[in-house]
């Protein structure tokens, strides 16, 4: 391990408040806290400055994947009315209206923005390499020039994303992009450059997310400070490193789906397109190929890719609810395991997204059965999530807020899960709006949400302040507010019939009556969009003007908070040793405090002492 | 603080609950009366109320425990010992067992429905195919065999077409093979429960028995392009009779040409034959 210095900024007003165990060097002086801001810019190795990039880049995305959600909404609600801002700007051409050629084109690349450069980036891209090195007490990653191309590779597939836009007004094919709409370039008008470009910024990612998860699983089974055993490792670091296995296995089957498709687009095979096949009066294609094979190949990664958008929230959720209920983690191994069989189970229920595909029925069965029992690791996760805040002193600041939320919302999202894998019932439900619930409930609910808590929780450890609490507190409200106006809804409509990725559903009579109610959603929508924004300004803001603060101020027990806020090159000014678990809060052994950092030695006579006190 | 947080997070799951129960009244709810009208769109429905009753049930009783939880939490102070635990073995053991007894149940108590839906051996013995639905952008097309007939695989001269109107017969299991002539749609009829996709070069037959007589909407139900929205279709069951009769109609309408049938007219077709 090595003991470079951190570096010499400023030294820290008042930076050692919470550090009350004096066990590291008092002697060396707290970074500038904006010493990883300014390295933003450049094509460093230092996994917290590409932790950081990630961070920022995807919190912008998040802002556009919004902005395209929020035009979705708009024709939802007010169906071919004149689109305020865009619609005297982007929509001149079609008199200010979103054509239906532009709504399909918002609702894939919303789901594209949103799922490959917002969720996966931010969890295993922002927070898996700005935390694994800090709390397993590694001085970076195993592979750092690997880490920071897999950040710059996220550039080719963004420019990809956002060129894709001007070719035949975007790829309208759905972030599934199921051919032959996307195979055959007359297919729609978003079906040709644009398609091809979305494919190419695909893989792109894919690539990226590779060079990550290898890095993550060398560097979290190589590189752990001594006495960092496995089952001491935070729950966060477990989630990151069955997060990458899930990537390992599951992205090269993509990314060969990604090329025979193009392959089918560009050479002329056909591994997805059948014979004599018309598409707007093109000449029949030759065929031979079979478009269940896309859905097979690209489910086979995208089930698991679902997990790769949940398990690393979970794992940071369980840190933060065992930190602010000042308890620790309950059922830490069965929490573990359950993990691990989400991810062994997440890769054989993808057929469920093809209940209603056509594939053979005994398939369905064998899928339903696999899919429901998927629910059982989850239902452990909660319970235990819940016996973790049971009995705890809770602090109710922001972190905590978005972490109760998680799980509030992972057992809606989780529930109505069951009504899609039980198969008669998904016949019914099958591409409707109670789909489009379920999975907002999941990734925006819970992964989002989580993401919003952890943003907070390791923020001082980024910049060396905190963010605003009140602030924090405001925009958890209104969130969550607004997205239980905007989603909750959906459940019902689903029940009623409305289907997903339709400009104008109120042209059937059936639907009609719906209007209203996507008119509140929207406006609900609305707000949640804007609300986004206190986020933003908290983020940017605290950055300048947040309280200082010094190495554990959330009294924590993660070794990375026996690093300086923000850890210079190398993270560790004093070679961590990790005697405890990651969650012994309030344990007898720590004497007046209520946690007991990792690196804490209690001695053996002490520990005797205290076993002996308890019987 | 705390104490309003925890009740904002009960006063949540109540609004939530609440809204879910007042969705029947305002017609949030499955569409027309509420009810399906084939014979596997009831068992569908008695299936989801099954499960709406499971997860409601887990729904109020986990948001039960994170209310008394959160409650509880915000009133310990820094003086009071918090409950130091590492879990529970028994615990972890009977939420384990228990969920996984209900879950298996869901999953083989649905088996059976979807077996007769699906699985060929096990459709109806007295299926009628009635007719070959086409999808194509952004339409429906059918072809019926000619009265009396049955339905051939490929088109005859005498078969009948209707576009976006699908008729069938009530109170008899009836089958469509379904088909695409260019990309992949599906058809969905929210009353009856059913949904199907069209697969590009498969043939999928799916059948179903309509109960009541009456007109159903269908709509489309895989993103089919730009006017995926507009495939607007229906489907029109109506007694035995009825169907035959409005087949021998549309057979006549069909091959109307507009030539008057004079007995002259008759007489000299007949001299040519």
């Amino acid at each position: 391990m090595s003991t470079v210095t951190p570096d010499v900024g400023h030294p820290g007003a008042g930076g050692h408040d919470h550090d009350s165990h004096g066990h590291h060097g008092h002697g060396h002086a707290e970074p500038s806290p904006l010493s990883l801001l300014w390295q933003l810019p450049t094509f460093s190795c230092d996994h917290k400055v590409i932790g950081l990039q990630f961070l920022i880049t995807t919190l912008m995305m998040l802002m556009v994947g919004g902005a395209l959600a929020l035009g979705v909404r708009w024709q939802l609600a007010f169906p071919w009315e004149r689109m305020p801002i865009l619609g005297d700007t982007v929509f001149k051409a079609d008199g200010g209206q979103i054509a239906p050629e532009t709504y399909t084109m918002l609702v894939t690349m919303h789901a594209s923005v949103m799922i490959f450069l917002v969720i996966i980036p931010i969890l295993a891209g922002a927070f898996g390499n700005f935390l694994i090195p800090l709390q397993i007490g590694a001085d970076d990653m195993a592979f750092p020039t690997l880490n920071m191309l897999s950040y710059w590779f996220m550039w080719p597939a963004i420019a990809c994303f956002g060129a894709s836009f001007f070719f035949g007004g975007g790829p309208a094919g759905g972030w599934t992009s199921y051919p032959l709409l996307s195979a055959l370039q007359q297919a729609a008008p978003g079906s040709g450059m644009a398609q091809t470009l979305w494919l190419v910024g695909l893989t792109l990612i894919g690539v990226s997310s590779m060079m990550g998860s290898v890095n993550y699983m060398t560097t979290i089974i190589n590189m752990r400070a001594p006495g960092m055993t496995l089952f001491r490792m935070p729950l966060t670091i477990w989630s990151m490193f069955i997060t990458a296995i899930l990537q390992a296995f599951a992205l090269p089957v993509l990314t060969a789906a990604g090329f025979m498709l193009v392959a089918d687009r560009t050479l002329g095979t056909c591994f997805f397109i059948p014979s004599g096949i018309v598409v707007n009066n093109a000449a029949p294609t030759v065929g031979g190929g079979q478009p269940l094979l896309w859905q097979h190949l690209f489910w086979f990664y995208s089930h698991p890719a679902v997990y790769i958008m949940l398990l690393p929230a979970m794992g940071m959720v369980s840190d933060m609810l065992a930190c602010m209920s000042r308890k620790p983690i309950f059922g830490y191994k069965p929490m573990v395991y359950s993990m691990a069989a989400i991810a062994g189970l997440g890769f054989i229920v993808w057929g469920h997204h093809m209940f209603t595909s056509g594939m053979n029925p005994a398939l369905g069965m064998t899928f339903m059965v696999s899919t429901i029992l998927i629910a059982l690791p989850s239902a452990v996760k909660t319970f235990n999530w819940l016996g973790t805040m049971w009995g705890g002193r809770l602090q109710f600041n922001a972190v905590m807020l978005n972490c109760i939320a998680f799980v509030s919302m992972f057992i809606i999202g989780g529930l109505s899960g069951i009504f899609m894998a039980a198969v008669p019932v998904d016949i019914y439900i099958h591409d409707t709006y109670f789909i489009v619930a379920h999975f907002h409930y999941v990734i925006f609910g819970a992964t989002l949400f989580g993401c919003f808590g952890a943003i907070q929780f390791w923020f001082p450890k980024m910049f060396g302040r905190m963010m605003n609490d009140t602030l924090g507190q405001i925009h958890f409200a209104i969130t969550f507010i607004a997205f239980n106006c905007t989603f909750f809804p959906m459940h019902l409509l689903g029940v009623a019939g409305f289907p997903r990725r339709y400009a104008d559903p109120y042209h059937f009579p059936y639907l009609e009556h719906l209007l209203p109610l996507n008119q509140f959603m929207t406006i609900a929508a609305i707000i949640m969009g804007f609300a986004q924004f206190l986020l933003l300004a908290n983020f940017f803001g605290s950055m300048f003007f947040g309280k200082r603060c010094g190495r554990n101020p959330w009294n924590a027990n993660g070794l990375e908070w026996t690093t300086p806020s923000p850890p210079g090159h190398g993270n560790f000014d004093i070679p961590p040793v990790c005697y405890h678990g990651p969650y012994e809060y309030s344990s007898p052994l720590s004497h007046d405090n209520d946690f007991l950092p990792q690196t804490e030695y209690v001695p053996l006579a002490q520990r005797q002492a205290i076993a002996q006190a308890g019987h | 603080m705390g104490r309003f947080w925890a009740i904002f997070f009960i006063l949540a799951a109540v609004v939530t609950v609440g809204f879910s129960a007042i969705g029947p009244e305002f017609r949030w709810w499955f569409p027309g009366d509420g009810l399906a009208h084939s014979t596997l769109g009831k068992k569908i429905d008695d299936l989801f109320y099954l499960i709406l009753i499971i997860v409601s049930v887990t729904y109020v009783g986990t948001h039960i425990v994170l209310g008394y939880v959160l409650w509880r939490g915000a009133g310990i102070q820094k003086s009071d010992k918090v409950w130091f635990s590492h879990g529970s073995h028994a615990l972890e053991v009977i939420w384990t067992i228990v969920p996984s007894g209900i879950l298996l149940f869901i999953a083989f108590y649905q088996m059976d429905v979807w077996r007769n839906y699906r699985v060929k051996a096990y459709f109806p013995k007295k299926t009628a195919a009635v007719a070959e639905v086409t999808a194509r952008q952004f339409e429906w097309r059918i072809r019926y065999p000619a009265p009396g007939k049955i339905l051939q695989p490929r088109p005859q001269p005498d078969d009948i077409y209707t576009v976006n109107d699908i008729r069938v017969p009530a109170g008899q299991p009836v089958s469509i093979s379904l088909r695409s002539d260019d990309v992949q749609h599906a058809i969905f009829v929210p009353g009856l429960r059913v949904k199907q996709d069209a697969v590009p070069g498969l043939v999928i037959p799916v059948w179903f028995e309509v109960t009541d007589t009456g007109t159903y909407d269908m709509v489309c139900a895989e993103l089919c392009g730009w006017g995926h929205y507009k495939m607007k279709a229906q489907v029109v069951a109506s007694s035995e009779e009825e169907f035959e009769a409005w087949k021998v109609n549309a057979a006549k309408e069909q091959s109307y040409d507009g030539v008057p049938q004079t007995p002259e007219a008759v007489a000299a077709k007949a001299d040519d034959e």
